[in-house]
């Protein structure tokens, strides 16, 4: 009997390893912790999420230590004998109740400074309206007369198709492009506000270090400011589920210097290019959105 | 005690009903108890198939198998079936066998209440899992039913709700019905401050049971008449708020998260200590630890929702108060290694299991902890690092505790020893398993992969090709849960009075296999001391 699920077992293991062998290839292995991300939010954020990290591996290191300690020297097959006598210690119950308080203020502390940071939204430089929709984003440059939709690129929603024969991997960006970016400028305070047309969405981009969810009838605010020096382009994606196509919604920031945004932004309101991309889906009007009653 | 057991083998003889009708009008608890384990391990079993679609479907990036809409389908179903079928069904089997062999008791205090509850659990699924082959399919908007999305559902809608208020009605019964067999049938002298932990903890559970189902009731009746009689609870154009319905929900979900490891906590109680054979350290503040995480559930629904916009000082609370549940837990953890320290360990598979869920379960409090910190919550939140954290808490969690629970009180249940060798493969395989399949998704969550979505980019292929092996392998090896637990029953060895030679509790005072009737005349007060768990 055992020496059947011995080889059953070694047998399974033997095609396991046969089945990962190729994906040594292309391996993104080292994809293990949260980005540190581009913007000062998000730094401290990481810095946060790291603290209460190393202080879960302390204690961590502690507990099962103390299990692990426990479990070999108190083994009944060596002979240990148990010593029924203790069964409380109201000292150690104290310690062990107060050490864990004094914890968590430590951590406590830093945590609603960086809160009390996320949730500061005076002097933003550039304001835009996020909505979502089932299943593509819309962006509206207040002020600027700059508005868009942008959805899943074409390609990847070729791919994603059941069984469509397409391969994942030979597509740049799977599922993390879209047909039109958001365009930010670095180191501007930009605020989001956000909203929905249809059902709740979330706005996520973890190199922002930020997600806030989209409420049909609420208005939620978001800030980032991308630090100097980093244009390029972040990606994320809806983080609410959104109903049949919510894994298909990303989200493209193209952040710039504030001279190519000038350019981009002048661009955009001469080319009249505004709405044209998803003029299949007739775009909800602006009056509609702007119902959408302020939360508070 | 050799006449307590004379007593009971008369008690043996008393004519029980055979063949259908024994079941159909079960009023005896172990009948009824035995009910509820079989039921929970099918809907486990059925939503373990689900959840092994979701981990076929995300082995590799594309669509391979089922539709995006289906696929939300599973990640709905399979929660309601294992949160409300599997895991509420097994404490409800276990605590009908074990609380009134614990407070010396002959039965549940209602036992036509009883056998109503649990009959009302079929009718339940079979009308939600009637939901799979309704026009628009089966509920797809997640188990925490968010309105705009949930009302965006075909005709499973109504089915959904009323097998919800069913369920709800089955739990509340339940749940009275624990509450009133410990509070008037506790044989004399056994106070409350006497009874094993497993059955503390069941009191608090049925407590939050009566509070809080209602709740969940009055929620999906709101979704009810706003999809059906033009009310606007949770409708903005008409005036009504989507954020309520997430506030009265998880003022519902968070204390349901304690329904389903408090039991756990008291089944862990009870084993630690038989295999430490040492009496269990510092059971009052277990007690007050178990209250005190109890009462603190209630005030910390918000933290599953930090992301929905909340004014400053809320969010504030809401950590705060989060943080603070670190503090009975972690006076639990304690209390569990000081239990083994300096004790005599042996390492059957209750005690296996034992020390797997609190290895893993205190991996999933600590990534809770994580969770609590709202800033960083903002980057962990709906992503898979929840996802690894609550199936931490559950799986090697409340679902461990369940097994360690059968394999422990099995022998007194059936009279018959399970097989140590295939119960100990089955431990290896689970616990490897369980790790393989949910420790890869912390890094995926960390990395930026969101919950519930069924096709991903390729960054993360490797991490999710992982899980899903771990998947296969946890999901297979509880067929062999199965087979030691149906072979054990069918032709184990006879298995002695007191199984574990150092188990304490009146449930070890009976003779083995225990009788129908568990203690038809109360145990003498020399029984029940000698009984008690600080004995």
């Amino acid at each position: 009997m055992s020496r059947q699920i011995r080889h059953v077992l070694s047998s399974a293991a033997a095609a396991l390893v046969a089945a990962l062998a190729p994906l040594a290839a292309h391996a993104e292995w080292g994809n293990l912790n949260m980005p540190v991300g581009v913007t000062e939010l998000s730094k401290q954020i990481y810095s946060l999420h790291m603290t209460i990290f190393w202080w879960c591996v302390a204690i961590g290191v502690f507990v099962f230590g103390w299990m692990i300690w426990s479990l070999v020297a108190f083994r009944k097959s060596k002979g240990a004998v148990a010593d029924t006598s203790i069964t409380h210690s109201t000292k150690a119950e104290i310690v062990w109740t107060l050490i864990p308080v004094v914890i968590l203020v430590i951590m406590a502390i830093p945590a609603a400074r960086t809160l009390i940071a996320i949730e500061d939204t005076r002097n933003t430089e550039l304001s835009i309206k996020v909505t979502g929709y089932q299943w593509k984003w819309h962006y509206d440059y207040l002020g600027e007369d700059v508005k868009f939709f942008s959805a899943l690129e074409r390609t990847s929603d070729e791919t994603r198709q059941l069984q469509s024969g397409l391969d994942p991997n030979a597509v740049p960006e799977y599922l993390r492009d879209v047909d039109k970016p958001l365009v930010v400028p670095e180191d501007t305070k930009v605020r989001l506000l956000l909203t929905a047309q249809d059902v709740i969405h979330a706005w996520w981009v973890p190199q922002f270090g930020m997600k806030k969810d989209a409420i049909p009838g609420v208005v939620n605010e978001l800030w980032f400011k991308v630090d100097a020096g980093k244009t390029g382009i972040y990606r994320g994606q809806c983080a609410e589920l959104c109903g049949r196509d919510h894994g298909f919604m990303p989200i493209v920031v193209k952040v710039v210097t504030k001279e190519e945004y000038k350019a981009w932004v002048a661009a955009q309101q001469t080319d009249g290019a505004n709405e044209a991309a998803p003029a299949v889906n007739a775009a909800p009007t602006v009056a509609s959105i702007a119902t959408a009653a302020p939360q508070g | 005690m050799a006449n307590t057991t004379t007593a009971h083998t008369h008690d043996d003889h008393d004519h029980k009903p055979h063949g259908l009708k024994r079941w159909l009008f079960a009023t005896n608890h172990k009948d009824i108890g035995t009910m509820y384990l079989v039921f929970a391990c099918v809907l486990f079993f059925l939503g373990g198939a689900m959840a092994l679609v979701i981990r076929a479907e995300l082995f590799q990036p594309g669509l391979q198998f089922v539709d995006p809409g289906f696929f939300n389908s599973m990640t709905t179903m399979h929660a309601l079936l294992m949160i409300f079928g599997a895991v509420m069904p097994a404490w409800t089997g276990l605590a009908n066998w074990m609380v009134p062999m614990q407070i010396g008791a002959p039965d549940m205090a209602l036992p036509r209440l009883n056998n109503f509850s649990f009959w009302l659990l079929p009718f339940a699924f079979t009308l939600l899992l009637l939901t799979l082959f309704v026009p628009g399919g089966a509920p797809a908007g997640g188990w925490t039913l968010y309105p705009p999305l949930s009302l965006q559902a075909g005709d499973s809608f109504p089915l959904t709700i009323f097998a919800i208020h069913l369920m709800g009605i089955s739990s509340i019964l339940g749940a009275i019905n624990v509450v009133v067999t410990i509070m008037n049938m506790r044989a004399p002298g056994m106070g409350l401050l006497n009874m094993p932990l497993f059955c503390w903890t069941w009191l608090i559970t049925a407590y939050l049971l009566i509070a809080v189902m209602p709740v969940l009731a009055g929620a999906v009746t709101m979704l009810l008449t706003d999809h059906f009689f033009g009310t606007s609870f949770f409708t903005a154009s008409g005036g009504g708020d989507p954020v309520m319905f997430q506030h009265i929900f998880w003022f519902f979900g968070h204390p349901e998260v304690y329904i389903l490891i408090l039991p756990a906590f008291g089944v862990v109680s009870e084993i630690i200590p038989t295999f430490s054979r040492k009496p269990l350290f510092g059971y009052e503040s277990m007690v007050y630890a178990s209250a005190s995480i109890a009462f603190l559930s209630f005030i910390v629904w918000a933290h599953h929702m930090f992301t929905v916009g909340m004014p400053l000082a809320g969010q504030l609370f809401f950590m705060l108060s989060t943080m603070l549940i670190a503090v009975p837990t972690g006076v639990k953890v304690f209390n569990w290694c000081a239990t083994m320290w300096k004790g005599s360990i042996s390492f059957e598979t209750p005690m296996l299991f034992s020390l797997a869920f609190l290895f893993l379960f205190t991996i999933g409090g600590l990534s809770g902890l994580m969770l609590a910190i709202v800033p960083a919550d903002f980057q962990y939140h709906d992503s898979y690092f929840v996802v690894a954290h609550f199936h931490y808490v559950l799986v090697p969690g409340a679902v461990f505790a369940i097994m360690a629970g059968v394999y422990y009180w099995l022998p007194k249940w059936s009279g018959r020893m399970y097989n140590e060798k295939i119960g100990k493969l089955h431990f290896w395989l689970s616990t490897i398993g369980v790790n393989v399949l949910f420790f890869p998704q912390h890094f995926l969550g960390l990395a930026g992969m969101p919950r519930r979505i069924p096709d991903y980019s390729t960054q993360f292929a490797d991490w999710n090709m992982v899980s899903s092996v771990g998947a296969f392998i946890f999901g297979f090896s509880q067929l062999l849960f199965v087979y030691v637990v149906w072979n054990a029953v069918r032709s184990g060895e006879k298995a002695p009075q007191r199984p574990w030679e150092s188990a304490r509790g009146l449930d070890w005072e009976l003779p083995t296999p225990a009788p129908y009737h568990s203690w038809e005349t109360p145990p003498s007060r020399d029984v029940v001391a000698h009984g008690t768990v600080q004995h």
